[in-house]
């Protein structure tokens, strides 16, 4: 166990290893993408209560879900990397912020064109957009924080460190969100919420969350690929690189 | 571990004897604080309900941004001149020397907000009682914002532009100080009772006083490598 | 008692040296020479425990070191290219502060039989912003003489000084060694120690 622990974590071992996992991530990540979303635009039953307009959730739910998931991976890996001075483990979290902020970017946008025919309006105060905006800005604190250090290893370790004061305080956050919307709900408008759903609608919802999480470990596994190349360049392994997998 | 406290209590001593002699730069966070109060009269309209409506918000705002232009130099000027090497290397606990600088940061920048704000409240005219929960709500607030910012302020300390990135650090850490705060100053207002959310801010502070040491100990030494 | 094992220091991900072993006993001295860039101070803030080493490991009284050490916090004293000085506190209340952070005591007249010799004499309730670069780092120096500590860390220690202070330090270093102090110090001229211990050289960068 540990033999395989520490071969997969020398570079060009994992750098290889990397290369051929992406397509077994990829290409079902591709096939249930375009299934689910046939399925979900077209197949799917139209909502009683809220017409085609439910069909944006079959991007918004699992963007948010990535969102949150994506934190949570990056400051574990930034814990194992702070506390096993493991470099791959950096190289993992610095992979995982920005495409985490672009879910949680996704899930923003997704939900305001979700909002504007349910509310009128393209933005409301509501309890879990509000908490998923402080959530880009964790992220965004991340990146900054790690792009702001010219020595890359203390950048990695000023931003790992970050990220695990960010996810002990996310509860508190949430929690205080929560708090703060239940106060000021308005009594007219109606939440962000899932309608009832029925089977053949949810089954495509299934669908799409495998699907993002499966395309997010793609993109997650490429970008730790070229994380592994810069951080490596100058080591020999390298020249032996020719760009393809 | 008389050592430990006598070397805890010499921390505190230089700190504020270093920024006591320098008092103008105190007094800046505190002007920039009723500055910004008098920006939103001008900006929205000096009518007595308007500015009741927004007044808590308002100064709870204004005290983040402001307690925000004191963080900056909480370290900075020890890792100029070198004693934030000596205070890592001393065989003190950095994390005990560490809340120490906060608390000390927060006598000096916290403390003055907090006995300035019954003061401006006027000018938002805040009812009586309201302002003294306000008050409350705000001393029991900003030392766990000087806690929270301290990380913040130490995991930048080495940066030359450290500003504009403790700014994104710190305020997303800040939002439940802010609503608590702001409800509790609300609930008084309506005049019932502001419990809930003091209690919560006491919490806070519980919360942040045990953990935050730790985490502002391993950035600074993240900071001085 | 300070043993130095397979250190490799990096800067930036750049490995600078790599595989220095090192063992220094008592009334040892080891100076630190090579070219800029060698590597001399990222080594001494290694040793300090400022940095960590890239690979190896250190010991001292045959215990490995970890961060923040309290026994290795009290022992070794470490001055480097700053004086971690205060500039708008005085020179008694800064080395005061120093000695307390070390777990040292203060004694009002110990400092000023200290000051004396460096010049420094009547200077020490001057504002250190008031000092010259050189006496700043005299007032650095002084800790040297107040804290007691066994291993002496110092990174260009001559620097700034003139002729009679450094004559003083090499004479303050000899008391030391003959004491049964240890000393790593990083310096490009000759410190002009006299004391016949055993001395090191740590080349870099060759």
């Amino acid at each position: 166990m540990w033999l395989w622990f520490h071969k997969l974590g020398s570079p060009p071992h994992f750098y290889r290893t990397a290369g051929r996992l992406i397509p077994w991530f990829a290409i079902p990540a591709a096939l249930l993408l375009v299934a689910g979303t046939l399925g979900g635009l077209v197949i799917a039953p139209a909502d009683y209560e809220q017409g085609d307009g439910f069909r944006i959730i079959y991007v918004h739910v699992p963007s948010a879900y990535l969102a949150m998931f994506g934190y949570v991976a990056m400051a574990i890996a930034a814990a194992v990397g702070l506390i096993w001075r493991m470099k791959l483990a950096f190289a993992f979290a610095a992979a995982c912020a920005p495409v985490g902020a672009a879910f949680t970017f996704l899930c923003l946008a997704t939900g305001s064109l979700w909002g504007k025919p349910m509310w009128g309006v393209w933005w409301d105060w509501d309890g879990r957009m509000t908490s998923m905006l402080v959530l880009l800005f964790l992220y965004l604190g991340v990146i900054a924080l790690r792009g702001a250090f010219d020595d890359a290893a203390k950048g990695d370790r000023a931003a790992a460190l970050l990220a695990i004061v960010g996810v002990v305080n996310i509860p508190i956050i949430k929690f205080s969100v929560d708090w703060w919307n239940t106060l000021h709900q308005p009594a007219t408008l109606s939440k962000l919420s899932a309608p009832s759903m029925t089977m053949d609608m949810l089954g495509w919802l299934l669908v799409m969350i495998v699907g993002h999480m499966l395309f997010f470990a793609a993109v997650v596994t490429l970008r730790l690929r070229g994380e592994v190349l810069l951080r490596e360049r100058g080591a020999r392994w390298i020249r032996g690189v020719d760009g393809r997998a | 571990m008389s050592g430990m406290l006598a070397a805890a209590l010499a921390l505190a001593r230089r700190d504020l004897r270093a920024a006591l002699r320098r008092w103008g730069e105190l007094a800046l966070p505190l002007c920039f604080f009723v500055i910004v109060l008098t920006l939103f009269p001008l900006g929205l309209a000096p009518e007595r309900d308007t500015l009741a409506a927004v007044g808590p918000g308002v100064l709870w705002v204004a005290a983040l941004l402001a307690s925000l232009l004191a963080l900056e130099s909480l370290f900075r000027s020890d890792m100029d001149d070198g004693s934030m090497e000596q205070l890592v290397l001393s065989p003190q606990p950095l994390a005990l020397m560490a809340l120490v600088k906060a608390l000390t940061h927060w006598l000096m920048s916290g403390l003055p907000l907090v006995l300035l704000t019954p003061l401006v409240a006027q000018a938002f005219y805040l009812p009586g009682n309201a302002i003294w929960v306000l008050a409350l709500a705000l001393f029991l607030a900003t030392p766990t914002l000087s806690l929270i910012g301290a990380v913040a302020a130490a995991l930048t300390a080495s940066l030359r532009r450290g500003a504009g990135v403790l700014g994104i650090l710190v305020l997303p850490l800040a939002v439940p100080l802010l609503v608590f705060g702001a409800r509790a100053t609300d609930l008084a207002i309506q005049g019932q009772s502001a419990a809930g959310p003091l209690y919560l801010l006491a919490a806070l502070f519980a919360l942040a006083v045990t953990l935050a040491p730790l985490a502002i100990a391993a950035a600074l030494r993240i900071s001085v490598d | 008692m300070l043993e130095l094992r397979d250190i490799a220091v990096a800067r930036s991900e750049r490995v600078l040296f790599d595989g220095l072993s090192l063992g220094l006993g008592p009334g040892d001295l080891a100076t630190v020479v090579g070219p800029n860039g060698a590597g001399k101070t990222s080594l001494l803030r290694v040793v300090a425990g400022l940095s960590r080493a890239h690979a190896g490991s250190l010991q001292w009284r045959g215990r490995p070191l970890e961060p923040g050490d309290p026994v290795y916090g009290r022992e070794r004293l470490y001055l480097g290219h700053q004086p971690g000085l205060k500039a708008d506190l005085s020179v008694s209340e800064n080395l005061r502060f120093l000695l307390e952070l070390q777990g040292a005591g203060f004694d009002p007249e110990a400092l000023e039989t200290c000051l004396a010799p460096l010049g420094l004499g009547g200077l020490a309730h001057r504002p250190v912003r008031a000092l010259s670069a050189g006496q700043r780092r005299r007032v650095a120096l002084a800790r040297m003489r107040l804290c007691g500590s066994l291993l002496w860390l110092l990174d260009e220690p001559l620097t700034n000084l003139d002729v009679d202070g450094q004559a003083l330090v090499a004479r303050w270093l000899d008391e030391h060694l003959a004491g049964g102090g240890l000393a790593m110090v990083a310096s490009h001229a000759p410190l002009g120690t006299r004391h016949p211990g055993r001395r090191l050289e740590v080349a870099l960068g060759r």
